[in-house]
């Protein structure tokens, strides 16, 4: 290669970089400002007593929020609630969808009718079914007892129960979300090459063995990305409650995330609050990592 | 057996049926109770009727009477244009800037590119639920509280878009860029003119993504659009809630609209929507 053309080729690269970081730029700087710097600052805090009303009077503490968090009585009730929803509601969420998209997979007439039926909640978004469902979970005046009355079982408290109050959300949620993972689930049901049971037919198994022995290992992939998004999607739980139940009855509704917006929100307590949104953070990244190692294990 | 086989197709058909009504009970209720009368609804609920909309000459002032009450006990109107404002501002300029990163990352032979790739992903693990509170605090410093560029700006950039604008690109036949190239179209020019026309599929698809998930948004318009002029639909439907004694027919009219642009987005672009999403789903 000449002298000359090197010099060219390296100009050439040296434009090609300059115009792909003008490209990349814009992202850049706009996830730096509002995502990466909120985050090293949310650290930053939760190493100080900033409280909003007096913003220039805030100094470091040290550890002190963070040894607050492990004797704060509602911050534990708040993260074991969030821990019981997210262990409900991902396997049974999962199943749910998983079984529909079975139904919905099969050759039957009116399958598409039956496919948007079980989409359409997913249609309305969570504010809607929040207080569509309060209504409708409401004891007194309730469809919801009302419909159960007409097969016999007693009226029901739901929401105004401390006991039934989670269980009231789970359902509702789970109810709202599975359309949205049975289609991709679908989707992933329809990749699975014909030719593969077409072999266990030949094999004479049984649909139960052609489930555990083809369809199972076929959506493994899409199962891994719907479990991790369901979880991290689930540890995030704040409208249900804010809406349905203000965190009560008893608190035994109330999330993390709630827990964090009441704290920083309406007591102003951004120092606190900041460092149950480190533990937070912390936590989902724990939750991530595991899974992300476990997905890779399973490939691998 | 074939006698058996007929019996079980009978009960998957009624598993079916049951499954679809636990599906749609909720939402047919709300619109066949958002043309009645309050009396009605309550009488209805213990049978049939509550899923049915009302006979022609039974409610005063027609079907939509509801409608226009729930339009003037709250500005539904204007929380609604709010919301398009808000999600439209979000979508456009969050094609641009995500898809020049895309392509940036798919294509250009950039210094640290993988340095890059890896904390635009790594920023798709951080909760947006978990950093609000600092990012509320930098939004008020910057003076943009119960404004639409504070709703909107701190969400253009996108990691999950650039993610999928980037696969997307990977896949993109390269000889025509090459064939531009040597027709002396500048990277900026293919970009423009060649790639961006090309890609409606991956455009529409990241749009409605992008629509879906802030239409519904709740906690950012809830801290940051307090203000009444430039509250979103999502925030504003809690008045009907907390409203004592509560109408139940304008609030049910009030959810029905709300739900009607999500629906419009379903039933016209559900196929680009499934499509990306089955896309990321087996590419994970």
């Amino acid at each position: 290669m000449s002298q000359k053309k090197r010099v060219f080729s390296k100009t050439k690269e040296a434009r090609e970089a300059a115009t792909g970081y003008i490209f990349l730029a814009p992202a850049l700087i706009l996830l730096s400002i509002f995502l990466l710097y909120p985050m090293g600052v949310m650290f930053y805090y939760s190493f100080t007593d900033f409280y909003i009303l007096t913003p220039d009077d805030r100094s470091f503490i040290g550890l002190d929020n963070f040894r607050g968090i492990i004797d704060d009585a509602q911050f534990r009730q708040a993260f074991w609630n969030t821990v019981y929803f997210t262990v409900i509601v991902v396997p049974v969420q999962m199943a749910v969808a998983l079984g529909l998209a079975l139904l919905v997979n099969k050759k039957l007439k009116g399958r598409t009718f039956f496919r948007t039926a079980y989409f359409s909640p997913v249609v309305m978004s969570l504010v809607v079914v929040s207080i569509l469902w309060t209504f409708m979970y409401n004891p007194s005046e309730g469809l919801i007892n009302e419909l159960l009355s007409i097969v016999g079982i007693p009226e029901q408290p739901f929401l105004t129960s401390p006991d039934q109050a989670m269980n009231s959300i789970i359902a509702m949620s789970v109810w709202q979300g599975a359309g949205f993972q049975m289609m991709i689930f679908l989707a992933g049901l329809q990749n699975i090459p014909d030719h593969l049971y077409e072999a266990a037919d030949i094999d004479g198994a049984s649909t139960w063995q052609k489930f555990l022995h083809v369809t199972i290992p076929g959506l493994r992939n899409i199962s891994l990305f719907i479990f991790i998004t369901i979880t991290i999607a689930a540890f995030k739980l704040l409208v249900q409650p804010m809406i349905m139940t203000q965190g009560g009855p008893l608190g035994s509704t109330k999330s993390l995330v709630y827990h964090i917006y009441e704290v920083g929100f309406n007591y102003r307590d951004v120092g606190y609050a900041s460092a149950m949104a480190v533990v937070f953070t912390v936590i989902v990244l724990i939750v991530a990592i595991i899974q992300r190692k476990l997905a890779s294990e399973e490939r691998g | 057996m074939k006698r058996k086989r007929i019996i079980r197709r009978i009960l998957v058909y009624m598993l079916m049926i049951f499954l679809a009504f636990i599906f749609l009970f909720p939402l047919i209720w709300m619109i066949a109770s958002s043309m009645k009368e309050d009396v009605q609804i309550f009488r209805d609920m213990g049978s049939l009727q509550a899923f049915l909309p009302p006979m022609p000459g039974e409610i005063e002032g027609g079907y939509f009477e509801n409608y226009r009450i729930a339009f003037e006990r709250a500005d539904l109107f204007r929380y609604i244009v709010n919301s398009l404002i808000y999600t439209s501002g979000i979508i456009i300029f969050g094609l641009i800037v995500n898809s020049m990163a895309g392509y940036a990352l798919a294509r250009f032979r950039i210094p640290f590119a993988g340095f890059w790739l890896g904390v635009i992903i790594a920023t798709l693990i951080i909760p947006p639920e978990s950093i609000f509170l600092p990012l509320y605090v930098l939004v008020f410093n910057l003076g943009w509280v119960n404004t639409y560029t504070g709703l909107i700006v701190p969400f253009i950039a996108n990691a999950f878009a650039i993610f999928l604008f980037r696969q997307f690109f990977l896949d993109f036949p390269k000889e025509l860029e090459e064939a531009a190239k040597i027709d002396g179209c500048s990277q900026v020019g293919i970009f423009f003119r060649i790639i961006v026309p090309l890609s409606k599929p991956v455009f529409a698809t990241v749009a409605i993504v992008l629509f879906i998930n802030h239409w519904n948004d709740f906690l950012w318009p809830l801290v940051v659009a307090s203000d009444e002029s430039i509250r979103t639909i999502q925030i504003g439907l809690q008045y009907f809630m907390n409203q004592e004694p509560v109408e139940w027919g304008p609030m049910m009219a009030a959810l029905t609209v709300a739900t009607i642009p999500m629906l419009l987005v379903f039933v016209f672009l559900q196929r680009y929507y499934v499509q990306g999403l089955t896309h990321t789903g087996s590419k994970n």
